[in-house]
């Protein structure tokens, strides 16, 4: 069994993020920019394993809550985010921008995990097919709530958001991302979600609040996803309703199923290169999404534990038993 | 008053839509117990097979119209056999999740590899039945939606006689009881689940070319909005119900053009059918026809 990771890692890792950062004068803009939807898709892909990995429940709604917290964040940085800077100016004009930009993101989360809260408390007493077309309902539905929302742009979106997103701040949520839900699963009380994964009556049998633990893991989930879309539209300073539709959920799906669902490691290699392929492979482009469906496909006709899953399924059976 | 019967003239043509599509669904749950997400495609692809069938078929006449759709039928029928034999055979004994992602690939598969035929530009559907508008004092009625309801209902008809009358039917209500006990008395599970996707895949092609006649366009995404709703309408009714499929689709259909034809709601139009979805799920999972069972371990 894994233990729980360092916080010395985090802080290391916090640390090498603000290092980098300080060095993105030095980078093309185009490596940053790539850089910087990386560290996004891991946010996403590592938050998402949360629930269909280690959880087991299969969510297809994630890029409607990386939509709330965009939103969210967005408005944050738009309405509130002037005043803000006057009461933070004695922090001089890096601080009290730093600071208003990670209020930003805390909003988008908290307001992303409120989301998912509310959504996940009824509908996950559903299991596998059910909860996965409800996920997919709850992205539509989201859509439909911002465009029809006025304030916040309607169908045309938010234009003009600050663009706040650098390097540290991307991979500084990255890290923090893996930390915490490494740290959950494998601490003590984390195992009730790989129990809930791997039998839930069994689960239920041995007195574990099954959905309170798939409720929990969802509203993670939803928070980091939430903040994973305050740093996306604080980097391309531009949100639509339609732009956080099913395909970007897809998109981080397959990140999941590729790198082995709970498996944090592969699912970040997943991550990092399925943002890198499209850039490397620019004539492919058409062929992008055959190419993920195909995939799909063909893992789960092969390989169901996932691409970069090494660990031998047999030998983790043996061990248990 | 007119108004009224106006919208729910529409709203029933268009539930009959999601109804034929909503079967589908249900059929393959009731034998296989994994909700089918290539299903829309199909829909698409039948969409498609009858735009580029219909120049091929004397235009303006009822049986030329009967004909397209005879064949976007049988080209579908074909082609859900084949993908059930290719992609969900071998996961027979999988876990329902690697089932649905197979399904979910396999839906992406056929949207892209659509796109990459056809490309993704909307095309007008031809009008394969002679279409003029009927007028009943303030009532306009296309002989579209007439056509619409009569091949949906005979099509319905069709349906229940092969699943409560042939020994193919009965197979089907077998296996979608227990498929164990259907194997044993001599039913050949494999031969009864390629038959059921054919017919579900055939009803999801006549869907989808009344669907583009009311809704004049066809384009590789076009399966989306109508399959997922008629998957809502399918667990409206309750899911592996054949009756409750239909009846869940003329609930949702006029439901949804009435919001639609509201002033003040129509925005939120696509939104009332996942609202449906997420209420039925959490008063009555199994829909309105289906029965309560308890879970058995």
């Amino acid at each position: 069994m894994k233990r729980v990771p360092s916080p010395l890692f985090l802080v290391g890792a916090l640390a090498l993020c603000f290092g980098l950062n300080a060095m993105t004068g030095r980078f093309n803009a185009y490596y940053v920019d790539v850089a910087l939807n990386i560290g996004i898709a891991i946010v996403m892909a590592v938050s998402l394993n949360l629930i269909n990995g280690y959880t087991g429940q299969f969510s297809l709604g994630h890029a409607g809550f990386m939509a709330v917290g965009a939103y969210g964040a967005a408005a944050v940085s738009l309405f509130a985010g002037p005043k803000l800077l006057v009461t933070f100016k004695f922090l001089g004009e890096s601080g009290s921008h730093a600071v208003v930009f990670f209020l930003a993101l805390l909003t988008g989360g908290v307001i992303a995990a409120i989301a998912g809260f509310a959504f996940g408390a009824p509908s996950l007493k559903l299991k596998g097919d059910y909860l996965a077309i409800v996920t997919l309902g709850f992205g539509e539905i989201i859509s439909v709530i911002f465009r029809n929302v006025h304030k916040l742009g309607g169908a045309l979106g938010l234009t003009g958001i600050p663009n706040e997103t650098t390097l540290f701040w991307t991979f500084g949520a990255a890290a923090v991302t893996i930390y915490v839900v490494l740290a959950m699963v494998h601490s003590t009380y984390g195992r009730g979600f790989i129990a809930v994964h791997d039998d839930e009556v069994a689960a239920q049998a041995m007195g574990i609040n099954t959905t309170r633990y798939k409720v929990i893991a969802f509203v993670i989930g939803a928070f980091f996803a939430g903040v994973g879309g305050g740093l996306f539209g604080h980097s391309k300073m531009s949100i639509t309703p339609t732009g956080f539709g099913f395909m970007l959920s897809i998109e981080y799906v397959v990140m999941v199923i590729l790198g082995g669902m709970g498996n944090t490691m592969g699912v970040i290699i997943a991550a990092i290169l399925l943002t890198l392929l499209p850039e490397v492979l620019r004539g492919l482009a058409e062929y992008r999404m055959i190419i993920y469906s195909l995939l799909l496909i063909v893992l789960m006709l092969t390989r169901p534990q996932g691409l970069f899953n090494f660990r031998n399924p047999w030998k983790r059976q043996r061990k248990a038993a | 008053m007119s108004e009224f019967l106006q919208q729910l003239v529409n709203g029933i043509s268009l539930g009959a839509i999601y109804a034929l599509i909503a079967l589908g669904y249900t059929m393959v749950y009731g034998v296989l117990r994994f909700i089918n997400f290539a299903h829309s495609d199909v829909l698409m692809i039948g969409a498609f097979v009858g735009f580029y069938a219909a120049p091929y078929f004397p235009k303006d006449s009822f049986f030329g119209g009967i004909g397209v759709l005879i064949v976007a039928m049988i080209v579908c029928a074909i082609m859900g056999i084949v993908i059930e034999r290719l992609a969900y055979r071998p996961l027979r004994k999988s876990s329902t999740l690697n089932v649905l992602i197979t399904a979910i690939g396999v839906s992406l598969l056929l949207e892209n590899g659509a796109q990459l035929l056809f490309s993704a530009k909307p095309r007008p559907f031809p009008q394969i039945f002679p279409s003029q508008a009927l007028h009943f004092g303030n009532m306009v009625v296309s002989t579209n939606q007439i056509a619409v309801l009569v091949i949906a209902i005979l099509l319905l008809g069709a349906l229940q006689w092969i699943v409560l009358k042939t020994k193919m039917g009965t197979a089907m209500r077998a296996l979608s009881f227990n498929p164990i006990a259907a194997s044993l008395v001599g039913v050949n599970n494999d031969v009864v689940i390629s038959f059921t996707f054919g017919l579900g895949s055939a009803l999801a092609a006549a869907g989808g070319i009344l669907y583009s006649l009311n809704y004049p366009s066809v384009d590789p995404y076009m399966g989306i909005m109508p399959g997922l709703k008629a998957f809502v309408a399918a667990v409206l009714g309750g899911i592996g119900n054949i009756p409750g499929a239909a009846l869940g689709g003329l609930v949702l259909g006029v439901i949804e053009t009435f919001v639609g034809g509201s002033e003040r709601f129509s925005t939120w139009r696509d939104a009332i059918a996942f609202a449906i979805l997420i209420l039925i799920l959490l008063v009555r999972p199994a829909g309105l026809l289906g029965k309560m069972q308890a879970e058995k371990v």
